[in-house]
């Protein structure tokens, strides 16, 4: 059967009513009658009292419902008493149920400001107080392990273990291909320039310089943030979620000593050896261009690689690069702790742990570099 | 002003409190999150051997005042204190020693995941007590079995159902044996068959242990079967609306709120018919 469209109709009767009659089958794919039209009316008659009428009303569904709860707001504005209590009942029982609940008005929300200064200042302060919550997080971590020192920690070697798998052999294949790629790239790009002057002996130099000093450390530091510190964020995160980590508390466990220990001290005795091990490939992956590429064979290769490197250049980089693990691992735990209770937050700080895992490792990377151009470490 | 709460005298026949003195004292405490107050003024006590119900409509800051009384969360003003001390103004050791004598079953069971059943109750012994290894192994089977999950030892949490979850979570709470545990909704994604036996169980391990639990829930079948005192927290006063065995609470409360909560909204204004004069 073919859908009358909704309508509704406006018509004074005696002693200033108004009779708003509902007619059609009022459905929500229905094309609804504009409510200005009544508006005009009411404002041109101006009645004291409306009542609603629907006796020829077909079908009705969700339109119906929020037209009436539209009505009754203009009805209202404009002062006019109304009668509905000839609808049906079970339009007057859904109106019912929906308005059952008033709206809190002092609900917990975040003000989200709407100016650019407002949210600078927003940001400002935020930054401020996530600053001090790293320091107190930072002193926490230094105090556990004062404990652990003092073998009065209740950190389990169990975990470190379980860690260090976590942190290391599983990382392997990952950190293998892109070391690969990234000293094959790196020679690949200094070589076209190079090889203008005749120089592509020296691809060995900015191969293995740049990925013992550097580049190394960088990128294994940077896919142990993706990788590592994120799983470490979400774990946590889930735990805070799930009310794990009050349990220890209330268990009497520190957290720190519990959770975030293991995972700083199996970041930092496994990120050493994954660089090394990124060092290595990079400086193969840097030969097998060199050899197919550049005429450089690989008994020249390695011959310019042992006049030119040091142990010093290596144990820079793996300096650095333990030095990143450790904020890697601080930065997810961090994070991690810092989730709501709530699965977006999860997501969120897995997000930021990465994040900031990136921006330690970069400024870190910048001090570093200042102080051992300032102590003269890698003079020749 | 607050309005003081209404206080209905403590005769439930069931109740097998004992002692005058109170094993948790509640005075003025004040939760706020971020200067946003959640309830004010809140004065109770929790005598020895109750079950104690904390109850209230959604978002009163039911599970909030659990998270104060078990010293998760720092009351903003005010006082929570156990046989005396209380618990934020002792110091670290003091106050550690004092959880210590508290069991926790939280609403989510919070099993730490990465550790089998046995090892989750194992982990609270082996820290506090001087068990062998192999007694701490015993322990934590005859927990199991008080809970009804014998041979469910080397089972991880995420192996077993919400159900045995909960009640593995309860074999935790009382590995220490405690004398005060918390409930934090403990029938909250059960069945009602699984929820009735995990109150029977409630039930009967408090009386067992000689002590005293605290249940935060909004489940009426747990609160009338099983409370032998209560509060109601009502979100529009922010403030403790009354006090008193869930029974008497029911019958004869003057206030239409908690016999609305008790009865589920009976005589509230949605069971009206909306021909006899609803309006929109």
């Amino acid at each position: 059967m073919k859908a009358k469209p909704p309508q509704i109709t406006p018509s004074m009767q005696c002693n200033d009513v108004v009779v708003l009659a509902l007619s059609g089958d009022w459905c929500i794919d229905a094309k609804l009658p504009p409510l200005d039209t009544i508006i005009g009316f009411l404002l041109q008659e101006k009645p004291k009292r409306a009542t609603l009428t629907a006796t020829d009303l077909g079908s009705w569904d969700s339109a119906l419902l929020t037209f009436l709860i539209r009505l009754s707001q203009v009805l209202e504005q404009q002062g006019i008493e109304r009668d509905d209590s000839t609808l049906p009942k079970g339009v007057l029982g859904m109106i019912a149920l929906s308005q059952a609940v008033p709206e809190r008005q002092d609900a917990i929300r975040d003000q989200i400001p709407n100016d650019f200064l407002t949210l600078v200042g927003h940001h400002a302060i935020w930054l401020q107080k996530d600053f001090f919550r790293l320091a107190d997080f930072i002193g926490e971590i230094c105090i556990a392990f004062g404990r652990l020192l003092r073998g009065r920690s209740r950190m389990r070697w169990s975990d470190v273990m379980t860690q260090l798998q976590e942190c290391g052999p599983s990382a392997l294949p990952i950190i293998s291909l892109i070391g690969i790629l990234m000293g094959m790239i790196l020679a690949f790009v200094g070589a076209v320039q190079l090889k203008v002057f005749g120089a592509q002996l020296l691809i060995a130099d900015l191969v293995g310089l740049g990925m013992a000093r550097e580049m190394g450390a960088m990128m294994t530091s940077i896919l142990m943030a993706g990788r590592t510190g994120s799983a470490f964020a979400a774990e946590l995160g889930s735990m805070t979620v799930n009310d794990e980590i009050d349990a220890l508390k209330t268990s009497g466990f520190s957290p720190i000593e519990f959770l975030v220990l293991p995972r700083i001290i199996a970041m930092f005795l496994t990120i050493p050896f994954l660089c090394l091990f990124a060092d290595i490939l990079g400086i193969f992956g840097g030969s097998i261009v060199s050899a197919a590429l550049f005429d450089v064979s690989i008994p020249e290769y390695l011959q310019q690689l042992n006049v030119r490197m040091r142990p010093v250049d290596f144990e820079v980089g793996i300096g650095k690069c333990a030095v990143f693990g450790i904020l890697v691992a601080v930065a997810g735990c961090f994070r991690g702790l810092q989730c709501q209770r709530n699965a977006a937050s999860v997501g969120l700080a897995t997000t930021s742990a990465v994040v900031t895992g990136i921006v330690f490792i970069v400024a870190s990377d910048a001090v570093m570099t200042m102080m051992i151009t300032a102590l003269d470490l890698l003079k020749r | 002003m607050n309005t003081p709460p209404e206080r209905l005298p403590e005769s439930s026949p069931q109740s097998n409190a004992t002692g005058k003195i109170p094993h948790i004292e509640v005075s003025d405490l004040t939760m706020a999150y971020d200067g946003f107050v959640i309830q004010k003024g809140m004065n109770f006590r929790v005598r020895r051997g109750e079950i104690f119900i904390i109850m209230g409509p959604s978002g009163c800051g039911k599970s909030t005042l659990l998270r104060h009384l078990i010293g998760i969360k720092a009351p903003t003003s005010g006082s929570v204190r156990f046989d005396g001390l209380d618990l934020w103004g002792v110091d670290d050791v003091t106050r550690d020693t004092l959880l210590l004598r508290m069991g926790i079953l939280y609403q989510s069971g919070a099993l730490w995941s990465s550790m089998t059943l046995a090892e989750n109750i194992a982990l609270p012994l082996s820290a506090h007590t001087r068990l062998s290894r192999k007694e701490i192994a015993e322990l934590a089977s005859f927990k199991l079995s008080l809970v009804g999950l014998s041979g469910f030892e080397d089972y991880y949490p995420a192996e077993i159902s919400g159900g045995m979850q909960k009640r593995a979570a309860l074999a935790r709470a009382i590995a220490l044996d405690p004398e005060i545990l918390f409930f934090d909704e403990p029938s909250s994604g059960l069945d009602p068959i699984s929820a009735g036996r995990l109150d029977e169980l409630i039930v009967h391990l408090t009386e067992s242990l000689g002590s005293t639990a605290v249940v935060v829930t909004h489940d009426l079948a747990s609160i009338l079967e099983i409370g032998t005192n209560s509060i109601y927290l009502d979100i529009e006063t922010k403030s403790i609306l009354a006090e008193g065995p869930p029974g008497d609470l029911l019958e004869i409360s003057s206030s239409q709120n908690i016999r609305d909560f008790l009865s589920r909204g009976q005589g509230s204004k949605l069971s009206e018919s909306p021909s006899e004069g609803h309006k929109l």
